[in-house]
């Protein structure tokens, strides 16, 4: 047994040791051919990692907008277009988020803020939301903070901005508290800048966000034309149940007022994957690029076999089995392309994680790179070795039909 | 002790447009340990064919080829291919060395088929080989920058390499000149006799022939004594019909110490 077993691993080995000298042999044959499938697997493993990328920015930019998956959304409103009374409103969304021990929820509207800039004083669309909405929208941070609990209850209210409004303010750095004046119910409020969220550079007018408490305190809104919505992040299982429950007991809560409630997050839109086309379309020309390059080692390998066919006779009459030639031949292009595909992967994960490649694609809106995916990688080296065992099959059948005495013909 | 006996054995081919060619036919022939035999013959006589299948590499048409003992017919390829890496070395007319491997390189071919420890221990194997066949200096000299005579040493080396017990030499002087093949002959029966392997040469040049101790015709696929079977140390081959060269075996003798200063200055 254990003598099987030492011969069994001394025979592994031996084939191995042969490949790789014959591949040492042969390099500038095999480096050319197997260029090609260099550049295949590194095509079709940059366009996986690049899609992967791709897609986290693309969600983490739908998750900026409409939150993340499951987001609920609920709106009221009354038929007859009377404003919706929103004390009522706010308890009765309170009690409904508590009963569905719903985590993270947040009051959601839209409103115009009137800030003093040096150069006047500018209308400024504000968000105005709850604490939990940063962590509901993945917002992201290029400076200074996202608000905190408590920050309803300071003196100046605390404001969220985007770049073009710090930059109008002087871009001055945020831990000296820097403020801007708002205009007020009773006049002027000075409130301060806490963060700055990251901005993709196609956003140029000042933007900001608000805490619902302040807005509301100090009158930084008319109330008349603020018209609260409420979000809910919940488990995507438990989504479409949620959203009919609460449809049902907000309507029950607040009589004379209808209740809307649908998901708003990205998943919820249907219509599949946006990307889908153009990963398809890549991925299918790295796949045409891989044929060639499995077309030209055939070739190549064919040549070599024939060329070899002495050598190979040599070998045979020193002692190589027709499976060890078989083997070797085989094990030649594998390696070769396996070599060849762990290069083109390398490439690949250098490319896509080159900070240039990064800008590129997430527009500095990107908050978290994903890791280099582990399946683009395996894919890239799995399809390098195949392409391998592929091409060298052709090869490795015609070494073993050699006949050794016409090879060596004495 | 025999290690390959062939009883009756032919070797026809069958050929598209003809007639089948029986190019060997009823071949009896014995070979034990330490044994010296050459075999003389022309062109075409089939010599070629007999040490195919002395060498396990083919397969005869008629009668038994007997490896230690065990019929030839019965094993598969591969245990075939294993029996002759094992016991066989072979040294061609062209040399055959890998183009491309320098010298060790080529002298390891054979270890990479040893299933037991010669595989692990093959440089060391090689290296102390080559030195034995006196280019220990050249160990990683390419086979295009040796002379021929230091290319058959290479040869010599690799089929010796894995100690077989059975070397066949095709016409391995057929591309030197004849003090280089002096040399070569020397060289290789002397380590044949140090391992105690058996040695059949295959050659055309009745001065190589005479070394042998057994002598062997081929004549259109027959073989046949060139002398009566001698004791040992009957070398003095009393042939008519074959021409023995005005070769002396002193001179050769001369060369070959003469070759080997020179290799090793
Ligand atoms: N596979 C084959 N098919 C047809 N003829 C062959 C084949 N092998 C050898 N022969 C012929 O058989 C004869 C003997 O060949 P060979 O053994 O190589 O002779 P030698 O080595 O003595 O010159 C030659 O005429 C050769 O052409
Ligand atoms: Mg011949």
């Amino acid at each position: 047994m254990i003598a099987w077993l030492g011969r069994t691993l001394t025979g592994v080995v031996s084939t191995f040791v042969e490949s790789a000298e014959e591949l040492r042999i042969h390099r500038t044959r095999v480096l050319l051919s197997l260029i090609g499938v260099a550049v295949a697997v590194f095509a079709l493993t940059t366009v996986l990692g690049a899609a992967a990328v791709a897609q986290q920015a693309l969600d983490e930019s739908n998750e900026r907008g409409s939150g993340r998956p499951a987001m609920l959304s609920a709106s009221l409103f009354t038929p007859s277009g009377e404003p919706v009374d929103a004390d009522a409103a706010n308890a009765a969304w309170r009690s409904a988020a508590e009963r569905h021990e719903i985590g993270y929820e947040s009051r959601v509207a839209y409103g115009t803020l009137s800030a003093q800039f040096v150069d006047g004083l500018s209308n400024v669309d504000s968000t105005v939301v709850d604490v939990d909405y940063g962590v509901m929208h993945r917002t992201a941070m290029q400076e200074g903070q996202w608000f905190v609990d408590g920050d309803e209850q300071r003196f100046a209210p605390a404001l969220v901005v985007n770049r073009p409004f710090w930059e109008k303010l002087g871009s001055p750095p945020l831990a000296t508290h820097p403020t801007v004046e708002l205009r007020g119910a009773d006049g002027p409020v000075t409130a301060v800048v806490v963060g700055v969220v990251r901005t993709s550079d196609y956003e140029t007018y000042p933007r900001s966000f608000a805490l619902a408490d302040s807005v509301d305190r100090f009158g930084l809104v008319p109330e008349a034309y603020l018209a609260f919505g409420y979000e809910a992040w919940v488990p995507i299982d438990a989504a479409e149940e949620l959203a009919i429950r609460l449809t049902a007991e907000l309507t029950a809560a607040l009589p004379g007022t209808e209740a809307s409630v649908n998901r708003q997050d990205y998943l919820s839109w249907g219509g599949g994957d946006p990307l889908l086309v153009l990963k398809l379309v890549v991925a299918g020309v790295a796949v045409v690029i891989l044929l060639l390059g499995a077309l030209g080692l055939v070739t190549i390998s064919l040549v070599t076999v024939k060329y070899r066919i002495r050598e190979i006779g040599i070998r045979r009459s020193f002692g190589a089995t027709s499976g060890r030639v078989f083997f070797s031949v085989l094990m030649e292009s594998v390696v070769g392309t396996a070599v060849a595909g762990g290069i083109g992967v390398a490439l690949a994960i250098v490319a896509v994680k080159s900070p240039l490649f990064e800008q590129l694609v997430g527009q500095g809106m990107v908050e978290d790179f994903p890791p280099f995916p582990l399946d683009a990688a395996l894919i890239g080296i799995a399809s390098s070795v195949l392409v391998g065992a592929l091409a060298g099959l052709l090869p490795a059948v015609t070494a073993v039909r050699v006949r050794v005495i016409d090879a060596i013909r004495f | 002790m025999s290690i390959i006996s062939l009883e009756g054995v032919g070797r026809t081919v069958e050929r598209p447009d003809a007639p089948p060619l029986t190019i060997l036919s009823s071949v009896d022939l014995e070979i034990a340990d330490g044994d010296r035999v050459s075999v003389v013959g022309r062109s075409g006589s089939g010599k070629s064919t007999l040490l195919n299948l002395l060498g396990l590499l083919d397969r005869p048409t008629q009668g038994t080829i007997r490896f230690d003992g065990a019929e030839v017919r019965r094993l598969s390829d591969a245990r075939l291919a294993r029996l002759r890496g094992a016991s066989i070395g072979f040294v061609f007319q062209q040399f055959n060395l890998l183009p491309g491997r320098t010298a060790i390189e080529n002298v390891m071919t054979p270890l990479l088929y040893d299933r037991g420890t010669a595989f692990w221990r093959r440089e060391r194997l090689a290296t102390e080989m080559l030195g034995r066949v006196g280019l220990g200096e050249r160990i990683t000299s390419m086979p295009d920058r040796m002379s021929g005579g230091e290319q058959q040493r290479v040869a010599i080396a690799r089929a010796l390499v894995r100690r077989p017990r059975l070397i066949l030499a095709d016409e391995p002087t057929g591309a030197l000149d004849l003090e280089t093949g002096g040399t070569v002959m020397a060289l290789m029966e002397e380590v044949a006799r140090e391992t105690g392997a058996a040695l059949v040469t295959i050659t055309h040049d009745p001065a190589i022939a005479r070394r042998a101790v057994r002598h062997l015709r081929l004549d259109a696929g027959v073989i046949s004594p060139l002398d009566d079977e001698p004791g040992p140390g009957g070398t003095s081959p009393a042939d008519a019909t074959a021409p023995i060269g005005a070769v002396e075996r002193a001179p050769l003798a001369r060369v070959a110490a003469t070759e080997t200063d020179e290799v090793l200055a």
